[in-house]
């Protein structure tokens, strides 16, 4: 017997017996392969920074220069420092100028010059390694001094105007309303683009450009917010698409809270190369870990495309498996956000009942991750008024199966991008409800082998029975397959694939070096 | 009971003309604020307009909501829509109707253009999934689907469509910013008209929840679907359109 639930603690140990055996040949795929997004991050922790007149960063056109010498399998740190010596050029950015002009060529270095070209290379990228610890201890100072929020879960507010300048007084008036958390989405196109946007950006689609001086402005402004409310208050963006790598070191760089960072959704969602993602997927939770940023995964979308009861299990089974990558990645618990949602369609009879089962059951598994609760998108009609209601029953679950981190639903959700007020009817809703029942978890206790405990274990032992398929086959398969979200995605096939390669015998990754040994 | 050609809304009595609407201004709340809510429902023909609510957000904004009685009437004769021309048929009527008459698979190509990363729409209408109980086209036995997914760029939609040689070609979009909706539509149907001569054209569909059903013509497409179409009725479409109805088409 544990918890409310009764999970029987043999089951649940072999669920994650099971999310191992599944993740550990993608972990080893992982360990084995390098992208173009990998080398850049790298070489932006190496100090490389701007980009060309045509908006193309610099890391962009030194990691293609590299790439055309040389080729990708060796890591672009050696050549690329190797370079840096035999030119006699002071600073990276330089040399990625001169490279992208043609006037030098990469070769990889052997013997002495590559332990030479290794040791500088590994001195550059621990400064910037060196960035983030301090950036991580400056949030842990600004915690300290501000406080967190004082209730749980803590309120996720979404901003996404396409233009940071207004997105900075929304956020602060959101933060003002009651917002904990501040996500900015992205523009609609970024998650496909194989390189990050330069400077502060105005012009985006549904969502304002994610790049290093918007994360910038925006942390800044927050940080002001934090000193006139009293509570800190955090900064969410997406490390997902082609990008990931890049997106989390940026992240770290400029002390980002969360990041929206799922093992496939990318592959599922954006059609991008299954390989791609899972080492991107890696590197990126390798620095997430460092720089203390809580990772938020994309469970709910699953439930978007697929039935929110018949497949609840596969939900179930990407948290463990997003679970299992991210301790071999070495995040730890309080920094695992796993998602799921509220979309069962609240026409079937004792949705709301199913809806607590759903919950109950993340929250039992993992006890100590804070839980990401997302609120209904699929079921969300245009009619406002039922909306209200229901994300009223969302934050209801939310409260009673102590979620840590909810996103707040919109009644407008599926109508307009949110407008001032339909963010202060939500608030209103969420503050009515934790206000009224938040402690109702301490009371709420499912009847022993009643409807919401049965409910419980039968979505657990599907998932078992969907890992323990997943395990005949492997992951790349049963995601080929299309047992995630319905979509097919065969590990051949998708974008960014042409950015992956096979590591050479002689490979050198810095940053993995680094964080690794952190480890 | 003959039918009512002029009708006005409806709170609880008949011709009573009653509405509820809610808005913000941007100004704090206080009397005058209350005033000037009052005077823009005023403006929108509600007369006498009756303040409910209002409450201030952050500094400079005040949420209201407005009852009152309208003036506008409405005459039923001059509204416009697209009504539904063509048969609704059940799955196994598509089927029946493209195996006998058409004698091969229906091919469908369907996609997210532009920027649009939603696929919800597309998904909707396309995967076996479909949605509200109804099933997708790609359930349809006699219906070959292909699903290109998001942000396809108008030449790659057009690269399959002529490779999967399609007789229809499906396209939704979700974001409205800047009418991204409208410019992607247009780029789209111009591409098909330059790649292909009349003949060899698929039909083009567009759907998603901000579109004017009315506006085939000036974006260039054979139909619109807007907010609520359901899977069925777009099959029922194309049947209608490609098979029982092909005059029609011009």
């Amino acid at each position: 017997m544990s918890g409310k639930l009764g999970l029987d603690p043999a089951l649940v140990a072999r669920a994650r017996e099971l999310a191992r055996r599944a993740g550990q040949p993608v972990v080893d795929l992982a360990r084995s392969h390098t992208t173009v997004s990998v080398e850049r991050a790298v070489l932006r922790l190496a100090g490389v920074t701007g980009a060309d007149p045509d908006g193309i960063p610099w890391v962009n056109r030194l990691v293609d220069a590299v790439v055309a010498d040389v080729g990708l399998g060796h890591g672009v740190a050696a050549p690329v420092f190797d370079a840096l010596a035999r030119e006699q050029i002071g600073d990276v950015t330089l040399l990625a100028q001169k490279a992208a002009a043609g006037s030098v060529r990469f070769t990889q270095p052997t013997g002495k010059a590559a332990t030479a070209a290794r040791r500088a290379a590994r001195k550059a990228v621990a400064a910037g390694v060196r960035q983030i610890d301090r950036r991580r201890a400056e949030r842990d100072r600004l915690v300290k001094r501000y406080g967190d929020p004082e209730q749980r879960p803590w309120i996720y507010l979404i901003v996404a105007t396409g233009d940071i300048y207004e997105d900075i007084p929304q956020a602060q008036a959101a933060a003002r309303a009651g917002a904990d958390i501040i996500a900015v989405i992205r523009s609609t196109g970024q998650s496909l683009l194989d390189y990050v946007p330069e400077g502060a950006t105005r012009e985006g689609f549904a969502g304002t450009y994610a790049t290093q001086e918007n994360f910038r402005l925006m942390r800044a402004a927050l940080d002001e917010s934090s000193r006139e409310l009293g509570r800190y208050v955090r900064l969410t963006n997406y490390a997902s698409g082609l990008c990931m790598p890049e997106m989390a070191t940026l992240a770290g760089l400029e002390r980002l809270d969360m990041m929206l960072n799922d093992s496939m959704y990318g592959i599922l969602f954006r059609d991008i190369n299954p390989i791609r993602t899972f080492v991107d997927q890696r590197f990126s939770r390798q620095v997430h870990a460092r720089a203390g940023i809580i990772i938020n995964t994309g469970e709910d979308n699953y439930l978007t495309t697929a039935d929110a009861v018949d497949e609840a299990h596969t939900v179930t089974v990407s948290q463990l498996l997003n679970e299992y990558f991210a301790h071999e990645a070495g995040l730890a618990d309080w920094q695992l956000g796993l998602g799921h949602a509220f979309e069962i369609n609240p026409d079937l009879p004792e949705s709301f009942r199913l809806e607590l089962a759903h919950a109950l059951l993340a929250r039992e598994l993992f006890p100590d991750a804070p839980l990401k609760w997302m609120p209904p998108t699929k079921h969300m009609t245009g009619d406002v008024f039922r909306g209200n209601l229901l994300d009223g029953f969302f934050n209801l679950v939310g409260t009673m199966t102590g979620q840590g981190i909810l996103l707040v639903g919109m009644m407008t959700e599926a109508v307009v991008t949110p407008w001032l007020s339909d963010r202060d009817i939500a608030l209103q809703n969420v503050r009515y409800v934790l206000g009224a029942a938040g402690g109702l978890h301490e009371d709420f206790v499912p009847a022993p082998g009643g409807f919401i405990q049965q409910r419980a274990h039968r979505v657990l032992g599907e998932a078992v029975d969907l890992l323990e398929r997943i395990g005949d086959q492997s992951l790349l398969t049963a995601i080929a397959e299309g047992t995630f979200g319905i979509m097919k995605r065969p590990a051949d096939r998708g974008k960014g694939l042409d950015g992956v390669a096979r590591h050479e015998a002689d490979y050198y990754n810095p940053a993995t070096d680094i964080l690794e040994q952190a480890a | 009971m003959t039918e009512k050609k002029i009708v006005r809304p409806y709170g609880d009595t008949t011709g009573d003309g009653m509405v509820q609407v809610s808005f913000t201004l941007p100004v704090p709340h206080d009397k005058r604020a209350e005033g000037a809510a009052v005077q823009l429902a005023n403006k929108m023909g509600m007369d006498p307009a009756m303040l409910v609510h209002a409450k201030q957000m952050g500094d400079g904004f005040t949420f209201f909501v407005v009852y009152g009685r309208v003036n506008h009437l409405v005459d039923l004769d001059k509204v416009q829509v697209v009504e539904r021309d063509f048969p609704l048929l059940s799955a196994k009527e598509v089927n029946t109707v493209v195996k006998q008459r058409l004698r091969r698979k229906l091919s469908v190509v369907g996609a997210c253009i532009g920027t649009d990363a939603h696929t919800v729409g597309i998904d909707a209408i396309l995967n076996v999934k479909g949605i509200a109980g109804e099933k997708g086209l790609e359930y349809y036995r006699e219906l070959k689907v292909t699903n290109l997914g998001a942000q396809v760029s108008v030449p790659e939609l057009v690269e399959a469509a002529r490779q999967e040689k399609a007789d229809a070609v499906l396209v939704s979009q979700v974001v409205t910013q800047r009418d991204a909706h409208l410019h992607n539509t247009r780029e789209m149907s111009a591409a098909f008209r330059e790649a292909l001569p009349a003949g060899k054209r698929p039909l083009l569909i567009v759907g998603g929840p901000r579109f004017d059903e009315t506006m085939t013509g000036e974006l260039g497409v054979d139909r619109i679907f807007g907010r609520g179409t359901t899977p069925g009725e777009v099959a029922s479409y194309l049947v209608h359109a490609l098979i029982t109805d092909k005059k029609a088409r011009a």
